[in-house]
């Protein structure tokens, strides 16, 4: 909204109610944001530690871990991406909709971690699809998920989510995975 | 248990001189084994396995091994006893080269838990294993085709 330009001639701000709309609505989601339920090492036990009753994400509107990309807004990239899963992963990131937000977990999710050189690990899930909050440690404790998942809660109302274009699905090559450039950029514009 | 030099020689008499050499291994582990004849390699397994003092009825690791240098590649089998408690009993088959061709007999059908162990040897060291019931790669993809861990991966020479 353009709150530089003059009131018109009934002396009300323009794009006022819509703003208020969308304030609202970026409120609602922040606080359902709901996780794919899906793992891939050992950062997927924290993931769901933190989803048990002693460190219970649903304080933070987050329990309904979906189990189809489908009705999931969250993809939570618990543990090391190895080249042969790439393509499914991506390939759940694109099945699901927007908006739709990526929390990379632990070293592997970031950098590849230990296994950055190594022959069947991808070195960090950024090269493949875009991720939103970094949550570093090997493997992160559950707290420190959920300081992600706040953090993500923030960038939520903070932020208007573009849609996200399709990311490239990687291919087996004969020697190593042929990854695509990927579309993303920015992860978001602040508003 | 009986001593690896008795294995050996039994093993010997059995297959002729020769079908077993003993390896040994000088580190504090001192962890001797035994190297198979490998076009006879399934056969003594078999009778490691159904021998009455040995019992080795069972095979806890499979692993594989490079040695550039000597220009040949080699597959490492673990053998415990469940039925008479004791074990490990170490044995070795050798490829004749690390060509494309490089191949060794499968002791899969003698001891099951080394289907799935050979199948990783294959996928990482590209080795053949001859009779093996399922050879195909376990961890990387189909269409792959290097081996991983042999020693001259990623330089060049595949």
């Amino acid at each position: 909204m353009d709150l530089a330009s003059p009131p018109d001639a009934s002396g009300t701000l323009p794009g006022v109610l819509c703003t208020t709309v969308e304030t609202l609505t970026r409120w609602g989601r922040s606080h359902s944001v709901w996780p794919l339920q899906f793992g891939l090492a050992c950062c997927a036990i924290e993931m769901i530690a933190a989803s048990m009753a002693r460190f219970d994400i649903a304080r933070f509107g987050s329990e309904v871990f979906r189990p189809s990309p489908r009705q999931a807004d969250l993809l939570i990239v618990s543990g090391t991406v190895t080249k042969k899963m790439a393509p499914m992963v991506v390939r759940l990131w694109n099945q699901m909709p927007d908006p739709k937000y990526c929390i990379a977990m632990g070293a592997c999710a970031i950098s590849g971690g230990p296994f950055h050189t190594g022959y069947n690990v991808v070195p960090g899930v950024d090269t493949l699809i875009p991720v939103d909050v970094y949550v570093p440690g090997c493997p992160p404790r559950p707290e420190a998920l959920l300081h992600g998942l706040l953090t993500l809660q923030e960038q939520i109302r903070r932020r208007t989510f573009v849609p996200r274009p399709e990311s490239p699905i990687p291919d087996y090559g004969p020697r190593d995975l042929i990854v695509s450039p990927p579309p993303h950029g920015a992860a978001g514009t602040d508003s | 248990m009986e001593p690896l030099e008795r294995i050996r020689d039994r093993i010997d008499a059995r297959f002729g001189s020769g079908a077993a050499t003993l390896v040994p291994n000088p580190s504090p582990s001192a962890q001797h084994s035994l190297l198979l004849r490998s076009d006879q390699a399934a056969a003594i397994a078999a009778f490691l396995r159904d021998d009455a003092e040995l019992c080795l009825d069972y095979c806890s690791n499979v692993s594989g091994l490079d040695w550039p240098a000597a220009g040949h590649l080699e597959v490492v089998y673990h053998l415990y006893s469940m039925t008479c408690r004791h074990g490990p009993v170490i044995i070795r088959v050798r490829t004749a080269d690390r060509g494309p061709g490089a191949a060794a007999p499968s002791l899969a059908l003698v001891w099951r838990s080394a289907e799935l162990q050979e199948r990783e040897v294959f996928d990482l060291f590209g080795i053949t294993f001859w009779g093996h019931p399922d050879l195909r790669r376990l961890l990387m993809w189909d269409d792959y085709a290097e081996y991983p861990l042999r020693k001259d991966f990623g330089k060049g020479a595949a």
